[in-house]
């Protein structure tokens, strides 16, 4: 019922739009940098701020039947403190600007965590609210900074946020400032991994244990920390003697790679076959195994490293099929 | 239904706060009765949230609930009204207390304290309770802040609310001054008194005693012209005829206006005056002795006493003039006289025999009898606030046993035995004296002024005032009621104490007069230099519209005002520079940066290097470190400042 009615709204939502645009004026997709500002920064009371001013004009009637000037004052003073409050509340999200969006690419199934950065106009912006569809933060900034948005990402291939609600109740929660901001920003979405992938797939006769060895010997440098290096893979001791995170880079033995083709994988679905790629091209990376993926439409020769890591991934993520 | 996040420490703090503080005006008037068990549900409250705070179950809260109605109707008859109603608020809004535990139920409690915090006002408001629950305002904006952002601290919340409250002070006054005050109350006015001290209509030995240790003003006044002596300020109060043998009282009949041969001739000149008295509960209104008209809405008794048709439940003032010099009722009609003479059989003996000796000595001569007992009571008597108690003949024991009282025992007496002597008399209650306070140029007359004194009617002169109070203790009358009290005054009637709190009077009266006399005529009176003579409700309407649309155009510019200026204090700094520069002709190209621009200062004045140096310590902060020191910056500063370049000469101008 509830969930029928939601969708109802949406629905409605999506026909104004379509309809009035200028009404809504939220179709266009805007480039950031966005600066808040009194042309799409909205107000209304809230639910609180309206059983206040019933309250207030109780007071009122009370304090003018009964003829008292001090009751009528104080009256006077709650309601104007309580109705200039809307000037902080706009003044919360005044020339606030949005100057950049940012997300690492995560895996479907999980949540992406979109880093919204924001400039404050050297003002402390208290109690903002930013929410996309169901997921929604709520922060404070006492300078520039950022805050993260965490949102489902069920599909894999390009996941745009969509509308973003930016919204205050600062500063006593009787007033709602809002605005929306439909940034022009897509974030990708890799497929899903398998969870439980079996072997990869060695060319010819390659033994499981000569696979293992290629895995675990020939250390033959070591390099910088970078973001997505598997853990195991730290020099520990090595980082301790100098102060900053090392890795052991491993001699990639030419000749032994592993070919990713989805033509090899008969008898599973589209999608799971993404998945398995996926989950392998994951599995390869972490094990040193150089790999070559085979699309129908792409080719990545073999290789290893975060890039080619990443380029696999991508692929695989807007292999036809993906969301668009 | 979605849960509500649980409070965090500081925003519970802070409602329980504003919750308490709106309840503790209310506290301190509420019998102990109800008001015990209301601080007990604070208590409890405090140790649920101690100890874990979980919300209680039904069967403590039905039974909390149940409670308080039964405690207020057992304690006042019943539920509604401003008493038992404001008792109950203040009992539920701590029962509410006791399970809010998310927003919207803080939310809930805080609003409804806004509510019980008004209702205090009813019962007091003046300008110091007024002032502290204004201020009160601002810890319950600032309990809402802390719902509403729960990382900030609580310092913070309050500033913020003190401040928006601040903010507000000039639009709810252009809404106070502006907004229209109703001609007749919605509903019914409230009748149910608050127990006020003040005259009544009933004098018996020991009732003036509350009165005389209560320091809160009865009435000002103003003065037209000269103040008559302080001695001669005897304020008419009611006008007390029969004496019971305990109490004197007032009989009903006479409050309607009499024509009865009642007449006044003055003698010397008039004053003129304007008292603004003080709610009172009651009907008298004072005016000095003797009032020659009674004020609109009030009639003049036979016995000059003022009546007001309505009870004075709020600041009331009124123009009065009064002759200080007159002769009252020349011929006393037989129902006065009889009246005046009237005595309660089989009361105190000994002062009927003592009356009786005079009357016999002295031939019925009345000036001699007044002597004779105005020197008994001048040589035997003293002046004390601490009267010992009399038995069933009050007179007999006043007079031959304790010998020591004020005013009431003393007219009581005195009056007793003029009757007794054939000498029509009546007690006069009022207040005598009052304090003139010069930097307002006006009197205050307290509680403590009260008095009481004797007229007696002598043929040929009428009434005549004799106070026998005075006869034992010039000081009364001479310096009030304290100097007589000596010793005996409370420890915060002390003389610095006095001074002070008659001096800071003027502040109440201030109050008095701008806030809570400002009504209906005084509103228009705002509105005549802009033109509007009858200001209606449409035009009150439309100028607080007109008001507050100024006010809020304000504050939406100051909001959506650009900030002022870009960059930091360095780059002001750095800014002056090259103002200073450009004035001595050399300005800086938007595309130089600052080496460039040194360079060619360089190349204006070879000889000076001062300007060239500061552009090179600019860059060094600017550029050098990530963040300069303050000080460093404020040395910049003050080095721009002084720096002095001579004036661009027009060759100068044009070459850069």
């Amino acid at each position: 019922m509830n969930a029928s009615a939601a969708s109802l709204k949406t629905r409605l939502f999506e026909a104004a739009e379509l309809r009035l645009p200028a009404l809504t004026r939220l179709k266009r997709v805007e480039a950031l940098p966005v600066v808040l500002d009194r042309r799409r920064i909205y107000v209304l009371p809230t639910r609180f701020g309206l059983m206040l001013s019933v309250l207030l004009l109780v007071m009122l009637l009370g304090a003018l039947n009964y003829n008292n000037n001090p009751a009528l004052l104080l009256t006077c003073l709650l309601a104007a403190a309580a109705y200039q409050s809307v000037f902080t509340a706009f003044g919360t999200l005044n020339r606030l600007q949005i100057h950049a969006l940012r997300a690492e690419p995560c895996h479907a199934g999980g949540e992406l965590e979109l880093g919204i950065h924001f400039h404050t106009a050297a003002r402390a912006r208290h109690s903002l609210h930013v929410s996309a569809g169901a997921a929604q933060i709520g922060f404070d900034l006492d300078a520039d900074g950022a805050a993260t948005l965490r949102i489902p990402a069920p599909h894999r291939g390009w996941l745009r946020p969509g509308r973003l609600r930016v919204s205050s109740e600062y500063p006593f929660g009787l007033f709602q400032v809002w605005s929306w901001i439909n940034p022009d920003f897509a974030a990708l979405v890799y497929p899903r991994l398998e969870a439980d992938p079996p072997p990869l797939p060695y060319a010819g006769a390659t033994s499981p244990a000569f696979a293992d060895r290629v895995a675990g010997d020939e250390l033959a440098a070591l390099r910088d920390y970078q973001a997505g290096d598997p853990p195991r893979n730290i020099a520990w001791k090595a980082s301790a003697r100098r102060d900053e995170l090392l890795v052991k880079e491993f001699e990639t033995l030419r000749g032994h790679e592993v070919v990713l083709d989805p033509a090899t994988l008969r008898g599973l679905a589209y999608e799971a076959r993404i998945s398995r790629l996926a989950a392998w091209v994951c599995m390869a990376e972490t094990r040193r195994v150089p790999y070559a993926l085979r699309l129908p439409d792409v080719r990545i020769e073999a290789g290893l490293g975060d890039a080619h890591r990443h380029a696999c991934l991508r692929a695989l993520a807007l292999a036809p099929g993906a969301a668009p | 239904m979605k849960t509500l996040p649980a409070l965090t420490e500081t925003q519970f703090r802070l409602t329980a706060a504003a919750v308490f503080v709106a309840v503790l005006p209310h506290l301190l008037r509420l019998p102990w009765l109800i008001a015990l068990p209301v601080l007990v549900l604070f208590a409890l409250c405090w140790l649920q949230r101690w100890r874990g705070g979980t919300r209680p179950p039904a069967w403590i809260k039905l039974p909390l609930v149940l409670l308080f109605p039964i405690l207020i109707i057992f304690h006042y008859g019943n539920l509604f009204g401003r008493e038992p109603g404001s008792a109950l608020a203040c009992a539920m809004l701590a029962l509410k207390l006791l399970e809010t535990d998310n927003r919207r139920d803080a939310r809930a409690a805080i609003c409804f304290s806004a509510f019980v915090l008004m209702s205090a006002l009813l019962f007091d408001n003046s300008l110091w309770i007024t002032a502290l629950l204004c201020a009160a305002l601002a810890l319950l904006l600032a309990a809402l802040r802390a719902l509403e952002s729960p990382r900030t601290a609580w310092r913070r919340d309050l500033r913020a609310g003190a401040l928006a409250l601040a903010g507000a002070l000039p639009l709810a006054l252009c809404a106070f001054v502006f907004f229209p005050r109703l001609a007749a109350p919605l509903w019914g006015a409230p009748t149910d008194t608050i127990a006020r001290t003040g005259l009544g209509e009933r004098m018996a030995p020991g009732t003036m005693q509350e009165l005389l240790i209560d320091d809160s003003p009865a009435f000002r006044v103003v003065f037209d012209g000269a103040t008559p002596p302080r001695e001669e300020l005897y304020w008419r109060g009611p006008v007390l005829w029969n004496f019971d043998g305990s109490a004197w009282t007032r009989p009903e009949w006479l409050a309607a206006p009499q024509h009865d041969g009642t007449q006044v001739r003055v003698r010397g000149p008039r004053v003129g005056y304007e008292v603004t008295l003080e709610p009172s509960e009651r009907h008298w209104l004072l005016a000095l002795d003797v009032p020659l008209l009674a004020p609109a809405g009030a009639v003049r008794g036979a016995d000059m006493s003022l009546v007001s048709r309505t009870r004075i439940d709020a600041a009331t003032r009124y123009r009065m003039v009064s002759a200080p010099n007159y002769e009252l009722d020349p011929v006393l009609s037989p129902l006065h006289r009889r009246l005046a003479l009237q005595l309660p059989p089989g009361f105190d003996p000994r002062a009927r025999a003592l009356a009786q000796r005079w009357r016999d000595e002295f031939k019925g001569d009345p000036g001699l009898i007044v002597r004779a007992a105005l020197d008994m009571i001048g040589a035997q008597f003293t002046y004390t606030l601490n009267a010992p108690l009399l038995g069933r003949d009050s007179v007999d024991d006043f007079l031959f046993e304790t010998k020591r009282g004020f005013c009431e025992h003393f007219s009581s007496a005195f009056t007793f035995l003029m009757r007794a002597a054939g000498i029509p008399a009546r007690v006069v209650t009022g207040y005598q004296g009052g304090y003139f306070n010069p930097i307002g140029n006006y009197w205050v007359v307290r509680q403590s002024d009260a008095h009481a004194w004797s007229e007696v009617w002598l043929e040929g002169r009428g009434w005549v005032r004799v106070d026998p109070t005075a006869a034992v203790s010039p000081q009364r009358v001479q310096f009030g009621a304290r100097a007589a009290a000596g010793a005996s005054v409370p420890w915060y009637q002390a003389d610095w104490l006095m001074a002070m709190r008659n001096q800071l009077d003027l502040v109440n009266r201030f109050w008095n007069d701008a806030v809570i006399q400002f009504n209906a005529l005084r509103q228009q009176s705002l509105l005549t230099p802009f033109g509007i003579v009858r200001a209606d409700y449409p035009q009150l309407m439309l100028a607080m519209l007109v008001a507050g649309s100024l006010l809020l155009g304000f504050f939406a510019w100051w909001v959506m005002r650009a900030p002022r200026r870009a960059g930091d204090a360095l780059d002001a700094a750095y800014a002056r520079l090259c103002r200073k520069l450009a004035r001595a002709g050399t300005v800086r190209d938007p595309a130089d940066g600052p080496v460039t621009l040194a360079a060619r200062v360089a190349a204006r004045w070879p000889a000076r290097g001062d300007a060239q140096d500061l552009i090179t310590q600019y860059v060094s902060l600017r550029y050098a470190c990530a963040l300069p020191a303050p000080e460093r910056i404020q040395t910049f500063t003050r080095a721009v400042a002084a720096l002095r370049l001579p004036a661009a000469t027009p060759l100068a101008a044009q070459s850069s």
